[in-house]
């Protein structure tokens, strides 16, 4: 029984950062009609960024002022996405989109060796405020208790992004402005805004998701290659350009994942890529998708 | 298209781009004939790799560039390829390279059948996203399995014995790989861009043309849009898995990395470089791409920052690639002089 409740938190925690992670992604082409590739790498950013604050800088301060110290690598992520979007994807949304996806794949070659290039090649870690949650006991075995701060943050972070989007005025610019760019503008919405707006926040969030994911592991070069591939499967099983699909999709991975690791370690990766594949063929546009 | 005219002015055209083809393919041919024993060793084993990756690329283009479907999964076949051969080796120790091609065709159509069966109902990004996803499921097979496939150890092949054990590499293996392998994958070089001149030609190629440019319409003149794009996707694939099959004996071992998405990318990467809307572009971007890598990463640590430079310049300012832009510079000389 407290076995089947760890492996509920832990799949609780996965799916919390995947959904800080897919809902990024998914954000940004709801609203822009692009798939940023280089996307996991700006969750690499975050981590990275949050690790040097937590682990470097601030290393031995109390656990108040790294707690503080913690989103750290969301902001950063947030400028380097606010710094992006004008320059390099700008030019390119009346291109067709090979090319978008091209330049993005380039800027996630360029953004990889840049973390190689500022961090080093080896890991770099922020274990100590992980250490300083300590844990608690869950029947007779120990859990850290940070992971609960991960999966509190996953939540506030869908409660806000919930309310932002459907209670806020720039919520429904933003709605708007998915929904008809063309006639948004026509309105009077100034669509550049909007855009630098939601890719900012898309980076933010991914860069909330390495910030948070950082103090339990390492970050480490090539994680956001995976993430992304992960992140895709994500939105793929809840439709791309969905919020509502991001979380249910991020749950089911994030419980698939836990299981396959648990009773089917060999083809957990396998099981994941398959069940997105599943998923395209039933339902072309993801569970929560607009066809 | 019925009327006499417009078919004789076609085929005239189509003549008049033979012999254009032929004044640039002749020289080329005979410089690719004769490159062994003019340049260094080194350089022409790098010339094999160039051109095997040119056989992947040509055939990955026949999807972007003529069917309009941009992949991001080409990695699979090609991985697939690689790994026929590495456990025919494996299991049932064979040496003949005539039998790894064969084996490794057959993977791939088996493999690119199931995969093009799921992905060519979809078009532009869920086109790309699906194909990488189905790369990916391979790429993990081929990570976990490790008691099959060796996992990040990958599995090693040994130099394989050409035209039924007529050119064996018992010898000196560098000699071997810069001569008569060069001339190996040359000939079956060849014969690839001779093969695949007809496809994008034919009937057929145009059929895929038209989808591209315009699938309703293509649909309204009574061409089969799913059935086309499956051969076109299945053709694509097995011309990678072919380059696969090469590639493996030269590179003397095969790790998952062939098959993880970012190789995919490294596909797409090529055919841009040299420019996807013209028939030569994916070889020349090939051949230029597996030189630009060799160099950036025995130059720096930091080559994925210069190829992503490069990538990005390229698509910001060259989008139509080398041979694009090659021909219109050519264009406008011509016009000028």
């Amino acid at each position: 029984m407290e076995v089947l409740l760890i492996h509920l938190v832990n799949a609780l925690l996965y799916a919390s950062v995947l959904f800080l992670i897919a809902g990024g992604l998914s954000l940004i082409y709801g609203v822009m009609r692009i798939v940023n590739l280089a996307h996991g790498n700006l969750y690499a950013f975050g981590a990275y960024v949050t690790a040097w604050a937590i682990g470097g800088v601030a290393a031995g301060a109390p656990s108040s002022l790294l707690l503080v110290l913690l989103p750290a690598g969301a902001f950063a992520a947030a400028v380097l996405g606010a710094a992006l979007e004008p320059t390099l994807l700008r030019p390119f949304y009346k291109r067709a989109e090979e090319y978008q996806l091209l330049v993005t794949f380039g800027l996630l070659m360029i953004l990889e060796d840049l973390l190689r290039f500022i961090w080093g090649p080896y890991p770099l870690s922020a274990s100590e405020l992980f250490e300083n949650f300590g844990s608690l006991t869950i029947g007779d075995s120990l859990y850290p208790t940070y992971n609960f701060l991960v999966i509190g943050v996953g939540i506030v972070a869908a409660v806000f992004l919930w309310a932002f989007i459907y209670k806020t005025r720039f919520g429904v610019v933003l709605r708007a402005t998915s929904q008809n760019m063309r006639m948004a503008s026509a309105l009077g919405v100034n669509v550049n805004r909007v855009y630098v707006q939601a890719f900012t926040l898309g980076c933010f969030m991914a860069g909330l998701g390495g910030a948070i994911v950082v103090p339990g592991q390492s970050a480490v070069l090539g994680m956001g290659v995976d993430a992304l591939v992960l992140a895709f499967i994500v939105v793929v099983i809840g439709g791309l350009g969905s919020l509502e699909g991001a979380l249910v999709g991020a749950l089911i991975v994030g419980v698939v994942r836990e299981a396959g690791i648990a009773w089917f370690p060999e083809i957990e990766l396998a099981v994941l890529y398959l069940a997105a594949a599943i998923v395209l063929l039933v339902r072309p546009a993801g569970l929560f998708g607009r066809p | 298209m019925s009327t006499p005219a417009v078919a004789a002015s076609a085929i005239a055209r189509e003549a008049g781009s033979l012999r254009h083809v032929f004044r640039w393919a002749l020289p080329v041919a005979v410089i690719l004939l004769v490159v062994p024993w003019i340049v260094p060793q080194y350089t022409a084993i790098l010339l094999t790799y160039g051109l095997i990756m040119a056989i992947g690329a040509l055939g990955f283009n026949l999807l972007l560039g003529y069917t309009g479907l941009l992949s991001f999964g080409h990695s699979a076949y090609f991985g697939v390829g690689a790994y026929v051969v590495a456990l025919m080796v494996k299991y049932l120790r064979v040496g003949s390279m005539e039998l790894f091609l064969l084996g490794a065709i057959v993977g791939s159509v088996i493999v690119t059948a199931v995969f093009g069966f799921v992905c060519v109902r979809y078009t532009r990004i869920f086109f790309g996203i699906l194909t990488l996803a189905l790369s990916q499921v391979l790429w993990s097979l081929a990570f976990k399995f490790f008691w099959v496939t060796g996992g990040t150890d990958g599995l090693r092949v040994p130099t394989p014995s050409l035209l039924a054990g007529l050119a064996t590499g018992t010898g000196d293996k560098t000699d071997f790989m810069s001569h008569a392998y060069y001339y190996y994958v040359l000939v079956i070089f060849f014969a690839c861009v001779v093969l695949m001149w007809v496809i994008v030609n034919s009937p057929f190629g145009k059929a895929l043309q038209a989808i591209r440019d315009n699938e309703t319409r293509a649909e309204f003149v009574g061409v089969q849009i799913w059935r086309y794009r499956f051969v076109a996707f299945l053709v694509s694939g097995v011309f990678t898995g072919l380059a696969g099959a090469l590639w493996v004996p030269l590179n003397g071992l095969t790790t998952p990395d062939i098959m993880h998405w970012t190789f995919s990318g490294e596909i797409v990467f090529m055919t841009v470089l040299g420019g996807f809307r013209s028939f030569a572009g994916p070889i020349v971007g090939a051949i230029v791409f597996n030189y630009l890598k060799t160099y950036a990463v025995g130059y720096t640590v930091y080559w994925q920052l210069l190829l992503g430079a490069v990538l990005v310049a390229l698509v910001v300012s060259l989008p139509t690639g080398i041979v694009g832009t090659a021909e219109r510079l050519a264009a406008r000389w011509k016009k000028g002089g």
